[in-house]
């Protein structure tokens, strides 16, 4: 019951914070100097062209009128027309959704699966070697910049190696969209070849986007796991005799991972944010190249859009780590 | 506290680096070996690999890679520096006001640096400096302009939890004003972890301005910034190794010395989580 | 016959930042089987870590300097003891709400405790049979109702922070009593409570344990609480045990003049409270001799100088003193 009330709660502080990011980057994309029908219409087109576009945009009138229709717009689903695209902003955010999803799935579930188990054994092997590496590559996981580790990627496995393809989603045309997800689609198709080709593809932006996230998890892990091993009820069992290896893998660990968690819904909010400067590297056709080429352009639809999008995956993400959180602890119930 | 310093080797090793780069950044000009190079060219010595006379190599323009990055040493402290005391600047003040108090404008202001959460930081800091154009301060001003509510939300935190300790409520019962006891009574008590949160906060900062400098969102060329270096080395990839490597080293190291130095100050200045043994 | 539990000569020290702190140095005492002994001494005396060692719980950065721990006529010292902890030692810890684990029920970590260490349970038993499960569940309801608390079944599926701090302590004596161990170790357990269930706690662990012909070995650092529940008591000081008497000896026949001074020290009714003059010498230079002669107002060239044996000036009565006559007769 109060698992419910704590979710409903939260779930209403979602559409004040939306409706603050939604001013936020309306302030933000509306101070651009440059001006959007003009960008659009082209440099040298003529004045009445331009002020035809002003009009049919909306653009001409006063600030608060137009926040006001796009507000009232996009909780209608309409997130208005690209201006560069010339498609609604929301079809275009649809269709890239499914490229940034696989990737970002990939990265975290990699990142997941190799940082859980390296951080807890760093932890219960303090001090040793493994531990000592562990945490060298960890800390420089942290302070990499992504582009730059994807470069030094490319460089070694795709332009020395030749094992991977320097950028791209796929050779020519990708499966027949059933999901979205190349992989996925090319494995439901029976498609073995696609298959191995779009995991190709995959590889380097996901291990771009991986190694940080996973530096981050086996971070929290680690300590999370110290300091549950320091904690009151570590000793009791110790001193009642459990075998240790109960007390580990039922007790320790249960407690430290709820505090992972947390970071991995963080993680993964910060994964989508990089994916902006990975996909660009990689010519990945996601969200985050999308992005970049409308902040490029100018594409003020297409900017609030993505933003108020990714706002609201990490919104939801937060909500949804929280109420994980409050199920996994029975404190918090 | 010096003998914590000589046995802790990760906060040793951060305080090295930091001073390297401080070093590098005041000294640039005797340290390097073609001072002309930030800004003059030598197309004949367009791509060299490294050597005695180019020790980091030369790049598309035929300047010296060294040269160009002891310069943007000076880049990259004055925008991390810069950015994160704005921030600080932004940031100290509402989490203490919010703390202190705890009327509607506390949760107000809460909720709004909840907002700016909300959204990555480098998303919004790229539409901030892409609207304001290529320059240093507009940098500047997109970085503080989103990194800021890290430092409300800490110091918001920590004041709520001294706000009922028993010194805090002696200063108020004896008269001193919100401001003072704010400042001269609060402000002391938490300053390590605003410390510690900036120094970490500074290798956040230089790893997002170095994201904006390698997508052209930050110092126009010639300036040597450590990221747009890295962009412009993309194209010359598969041979000219060593013109991404030096730059993107720098950034590494740099990046790695301010957390580790931030990690260190933690467990020395906080002895409620101060490792064991 | 061997005496139950024999502490010969323990030293433990720990290995600080500012150097090593030697906790204990050279501890002797003896425990009978069936009684309660107090350990009673200041905070920092060494009592919670002496009763660790006895648990061989002892931190990673403890160093035993030597000495022996004799259970039984075994030295636990020389064997690990983890299959003896909890089943024939059990503890009670002074903090009854960190020691839960909080994310599992209370009857969880009852029956955790059970599959591993209930008497039922052969040595190197695999599995849980379906038998033994019933019988464990059987014992610790009726473990619970021993304690007095209501409704264990309703009480088993409860989580730890839906106890009271009392309920929670009762579940700790309950669990330590379930293996049916011949020692009980409780360190400080009534020190974390509501002063008005402390006494409630203490009753109830005297009674169970001597129903159950467990000994208990009780740390702490109240004479009162010691008085009320414990047959005899070893008070420590600086990391040494300076007395040890039957209960009523202790409190109306104190040889050592620390004993007598503390003694003095509490509250009576009419009389002004009276401190020990100095302070608890640091167990990173402890002085010489005699650890409390600093303090001592019968202090003699002699005690500055050489290490004191034990003395047995009355049968049972063992004193560390070189003036052990009664106090506060000089």
């Amino acid at each position: 019951m109060r698992l419910l009330a704590l979710a409903l709660r939260r779930c209403l502080w979602m559409p004040p914070t939306l409706l603050g990011l939604t001013l936020i980057v309306f302030s933000v994309s509306h101070i651009i100097p440059a001006d959007p029908a003009r960008v659009l219409a082209g440099e040298n087109a003529p004045y009445e062209q331009v002020e035809a576009l002003r009009r049919k945009f909306g653009l001409d009138k006063p600030l608060p009128e137009q926040f006001v229709h796009y507000v009232s717009d996009v909780v209608h689903g309409n997130m208005g027309i690209s201006l560069y695209t010339q498609r609604p902003v929301a079809d275009d955010l649809v269709e890239r959704l499914p490229a940034t999803v696989e990737l970002a799935l990939f990265a975290i579930v990699l990142a997941v699966l190799l940082g859980l188990p390296l951080g807890v054994v760093s932890a219960l092997r303090r001090n040793s070697l493994l531990d000592h590496v562990v945490r060298v590559i960890t800390i420089a996981g942290l302070a990499m910049a992504a582009f730059w580790l994807a470069m030094l990627l490319q460089l070694l496995f795709s332009m020395h190696l030749n094992l991977t393809p320097v950028q791209g989603r796929i050779n020519g045309w990708g499966p027949d969209p059933i999901t979205g997800f190349y992989t996925l689609d090319a494995l439901i198709r029976g498609d073995g070849e696609t298959f191995f080709t779009a995991l190709r593809y995959l590889t380097l932006p996901m291990l771009t986007l991986a190694i940080p996230a996973m530096a981050t998890i086996v971070r929290f892990t680690r300590a999370g796991v110290l300091n549950v091993m320091r904690s009151q009820f570590v000793f009791y069992q110790a001193a009642m005799g459990l075998p240790r290896r109960v007390v580990i893998w039922k007790y320790i660990l249960r407690a430290a991972l709820i505090g992972t968690l947390t970071q991995i819904g963080l993680v993964f909010g910060n994964l989508l944010a990089g994916a902006v400067v990975v996909e660009t590297v990689f010519s990945w056709p996601g969200l985050g190249t999308y992005a970049y080429n409308s902040i490029l352009q100018s594409d003020y639809n297409a900017i609030m859009g993505f933003t108020l999008f990714t706002g609201s995956v990490f919104i939801g993400m937060n909500l949804l780590v929280d109420i994980a959180q409050a199920v996994l602890d029975p404190r918090g119930r | 506290m010096l003998r914590r310093l000589s046995r802790d080797r990760a906060l040793l090793t951060g305080l090295v680096i930091v001073t390297l780069l401080v070093l590098a950044a005041i000294f640039a000009a005797p340290l390097s070996n073609f001072p002309g190079h930030v800004t003059g060219f030598d197309p004949s010595q367009r791509l060299r690999p490294p050597g005695e006379t180019y020790w980091l190599g030369t790049d598309r323009m035929g300047a010296d890679i060294y040269s160009r990055l002891l310069f943007g040493a000076r880049l990259t402290i004055l925008i991390s520096v810069s950015a994160t005391a704005v921030a600080v600047l932004i940031g100290v003040p509402m989490g203490l006001v919010a703390g202190y108090y705890d009327r509607w404008f506390s949760d107000l202001m809460m909720r709004v640096s909840d907002v700016f959460l909300a959204v990555p930081q480098i998303v919004l800091a790229i539409a901030i400096a892409q609207t304001l154009g290529p320059a240093i301060q507009n940098v500047i001003l997109a970085l503080s302009a989103t990194y800021w509510p890290f430092w409300t939300r800490v110091v918001y935190a920590e004041t709520r939890s001294l706000r009922n300790e028993v010194f805090i409520e002696a200063a108020i019962a004896m008269g001193a004003s919100p401001l003072r006891v704010m400042v001269l009574h609060v402000l002391p008590s938490i300053a390590s972890s605003i410390i510690v949160r900036t120094t970490i906060g500074m290798g956040a900062t230089i790893l997002a301005a170095a994201s904006l400098g390698f997508l052209g969102l930050g110092a126009p060329p010639p300036t040597p910034e450590w990221g747009r270096m890295i962009a412009e080395s993309r194209e010359f990839l598969p041979q000219a190794w060593w013109y991404a490597t030096a730059p993107g080293l720098a950034i590494l190291l740099v990046v790695m010395g301010f957390n580790l130095l931030g990690d260190g100050l933690r467990d020395t200045l906080d002895p409620r989580i101060r490792r064991g043994s | 016959m061997t005496t139950f539990l024999e502490v010969r000569d323990l030293s433990v020290a720990f290995a600080t930042e500012n150097g090593m702190a030697r906790v204990l140095d050279a501890v002797s005492f003896g425990m009978r089987a069936g009684e309660i002994m107090g350990l009673v001494g200041e905070s920092g005396c060494g009592k919670t870590t002496l009763a660790r060692a006895v648990l061989g719980v002892l931190p990673e950065t403890a160093v035993i300097g030597g000495g022996r721990i004799l259970f039984e006529g075994a030295d636990l010292l020389a064997t690990d003891t983890q299959a003896l902890r909890g089943r024939v030692i059990t503890f009670i810890p002074q903090d009854p709400f960190g020691s839960f684990s909080p994310l599992f029920t209370v009857g969880d970590q009852m029956r955790e405790l059970m599959r591993w260490k209930s008497p039922d349970r052969a040595r190197d038993e695999r599995g849980y049979a379906a038998g033994r499960r019933r019988s464990d569940t059987s014992r610790i309801l009726a473990a619970l109702r021993d304690v007095q608390l209501p409704d264990p079944e309703r009480l088993l599926r409860k989580f730890p922070h839906e106890l009271s701090g009392g309920q929670r302590q009762r579940v700790m004596i309950a669990m330590a009593l379930l293996p049916e161990p011949r020692l009980v170790i409780a360190d400080e357990p009534t020190t974390a409570l509501d002063v008005t269930i402390q006494a409630q706690i203490l009753k109830l662990l005297r009674r169970l344990a001597s129903d159950r012909g467990a000994s208990v070995l009780f740390t702490t650092h109240d004479l009162g609480t010691a008085w009320e529940i414990c047959d005899r008591v070893t008070v420590m000081y600086a990391g040494q045990e300076a007395e040890t008497a039957d209960v009523v000896d202790f409190f109306a026949r104190p040889r050592h003049p620390y004993t007598g001074m503390l003694l003095a020290s509490l509250p009576t009714q009419g009389a002004a409270l009276r401190g020990i003059p100095g302070d608890v010498p640091s167990p990173f230079a402890p002085p010489p001799g005699c650890r409390f002669h600093p303090r001592c107002p019968r202090a003699a060239e002699v005690c500055a100088q050489a290490q004191i044996a034990s003395a047995e000036p009355a049968p049972g009565h063992h004193v560390r003193c070189h003036h052990p006559h009664l106090w506060p007769a000089t």
